[in-house]
């Protein structure tokens, strides 16, 4: 399906999303009955220790899985299988090495169904929005991480999503990249208000970016809280009421302390 | 195989610094070949002179001169590079579409893939028998066997290279909803083409190398290794020696040729 304007309901609802691994009929399920609601124009984190499903969950919203019980709607359909209108940013870039950065945004716009025209001036749109202008004839081993990670996410923006789905774009990168990088996505959400969800490790990443944390917890993959976060934006880390919440989260991770170990 | 190379960061784009011997600082390589043909003129003109084995370099330039003038080593030269530029080219083709059979289908390769990986393990000489009885010892024969060596490489490279497509690349074809057409024709091709075409590089080589044994075994005709062959029977080392020297230096440019074009069209950039 093309793409559509941004300005249409997106919402997404899982209703008790369950997934286990084929042939797994004893063991603790991947993911326990997941119920969420995401509103059109969210930002939603969801956080997890590793092992809680996160990903998964990412990959079946996606549509990449389609391996599961329970329900997945977006913009009132069932989700069963890819869509343009669902984009994705996975963790390692997986641009395509023998493209370079403008043939490698292109690539989302194969099936988008416009002119070439239409479709360069996305390309060139989008490559200024993730501030890669210049770089257009590069090819990805000339990028550094945090360029490759960029011109990932224009590929996943340039179809105009209703939903973009971040499978911890950034965990790869270097600390400043990072940061970075998190400010480069804050604006684009606020520039797009494209509904994002946002899967991450790093809890200073989720309070930063989100509207709602959503708090997963393992064995079996369920939610464990959700947090709402109702700070002004753009948000600084060392701000009591931004400490308050993080550390609210963190908490819920709650990780038996060996007093014996060092830290 | 691969020369090393650098490559340097700019913002218009990379600069490739190679390391490769034979430019300029690469006088090393070529210590022991002046050294052993030194040591060659000595012992032939010192040491075992006038012996029916052994000849010198200054013969087998002579030889060589000969050939040349009389038109003889064109004559070898180009019936032998025709005949493996033949098998070569069709050997390559039949290769690539049997590769990518097995490649793509996993049915196919259920069916024909163990059949191939057997047929794969004998060596190549021993189908010479065969051939001569269905082919004889001319032309056509070699160029049925240099298919044969030609076909190998490109069905096991092109087969591996197109299983070998990332995963994580294929993920991102769907994400945007390729077709399986389009997934083969703007993932997988591009992303095997490399191991694709180590498959014909090889190919290119083995052709060549078999060339050599294409013509000492099925000996009717006329080619370099006939000129070899004959040298031999009739006890001229020189001439021996002239068509080893010839057979090295064309397997050495068809080498070169195909490197050439891996470095300039499939260098594999990345790390």
């Amino acid at each position: 399906m093309a793409t559509v304007s941004v300005t249409q309901t997106s919402d997404l609802t899982l209703h008790h999303v369950t997934k286990r691994f084929a042939g797994d009929d004893h063991s603790v399920p991947v993911l326990d009955r997941i119920d969420l609601s995401v509103k059109s124009g969210e930002f939603v984190a969801i956080v997890g220790a590793s092992g809680c499903g996160k990903s998964t969950l990412l990959r079946l919203v996606a549509g990449l899985d389609d391996q599961f019980d329970g329900d997945i709607e977006f913009s009132g359909e069932r989700v069963r299988t890819t869509d343009l209108a669902r984009g994705i940013v996975f963790q390692d870039h997986r641009l395509f090495p023998w493209l370079n950065v403008e043939q490698n945004i292109a690539v989302a716009l194969k099936n988008s169904g416009r002119s070439k025209e239409e479709n360069r001036r996305a390309v060139a749109e989008h490559i200024a929005l993730v501030g890669l202008k210049g770089y257009e004839k590069h090819h990805p081993h000339q990028l550094s991480g945090g360029m490759a990670q960029r011109v990932a996410i224009a590929r996943g923006l340039v179809n105009r999503p209703k939903l973009l789905l971040l499978d911890e774009p950034f965990g790869a990168l270097d600390a400043l990249t990072r940061s970075r990088l998190q400010n480069e996505l804050r604006r684009i959400w606020e520039h797009e208000r494209i509904t994002m969800i946002l899967v991450t490790h790093d809890v200073d990443e989720a309070v930063f970016l989100a509207d709602r944390v959503v708090v997963m917890q393992a064995r079996p993959g369920r939610i464990g809280k959700i947090v709402k976060v109702d700070l002004e934006r753009p948000r600084s880390r060392s701000d009591a009421a931004f400490v308050r919440l993080r550390d609210e989260i963190l908490a819920d991770f709650s990780v038996p302390q060996d007093t014996a170990a060092a830290a | 195989m691969a020369t090393p190379s650098l490559e340097l960061e700019t913002g218009s784009g990379a600069i490739t610094a190679s390391g490769e011997p034979g430019k300029a600082g690469g006088w090393r390589g070529w210590v022991i070949p002046v050294a052993a043909l030194f040591a060659w003129w000595f012992v032939s003109r010192h040491v075992v002179a006038g012996h029916g084995m052994m000849t010198s370099p200054a013969q087998v330039l002579h030889t060589a001169i000969d050939q040349a003038r009389s038109g003889a080593l064109w004559r070898a030269l180009s019936a032998s590079l025709a005949r493996e530029l033949t098998g070569f080219t069709l050997g390559a083709s039949l290769g690539l579409v049997l590769g990518a059979l097995l490649g793509v289908s996993p049915f196919a390769n259920r069916l024909i893939g163990p059949s191939f990986n057997a047929f794969k393990q004998v060596s190549l000489f021993a189908w010479i028998p065969l051939i001569s009885v269905w082919f004889g010892l001319g032309d056509v024969a070699k160029v049925v066997f240099l298919s044969l060596a030609a076909l190998v490489p490109v069905v096991a490279h092109t087969s591996d290279g197109i299983r070998a497509v990332s995963p994580a690349l294929l993920d991102v074809a769907r994400v945007f909803h390729y077709s399986e057409l389009q997934t083969v024709r703007y993932v997988v091709l591009p992303a095997a083409l490399p191991s694709i075409f180590t498959g014909i590089y090889l190919a290119l080589i083995y052709s060549w190398l078999a060339t050599l044994g294409a013509e000492y075994l099925l000996v009717a005709g006329s080619g370099i290794g006939n000129t070899l062959v004959d040298g031999s029977e009739q006890f001229r080392m020189d001439l021996v020696v002239f068509g080893v020297i010839v057979i090295g230096v064309t397997g050495w440019a068809l080498n070169a040729f195909a490197r050439a074009i891996q470095q300039r069209w499939f260098r594999d950039p990345s790390a």
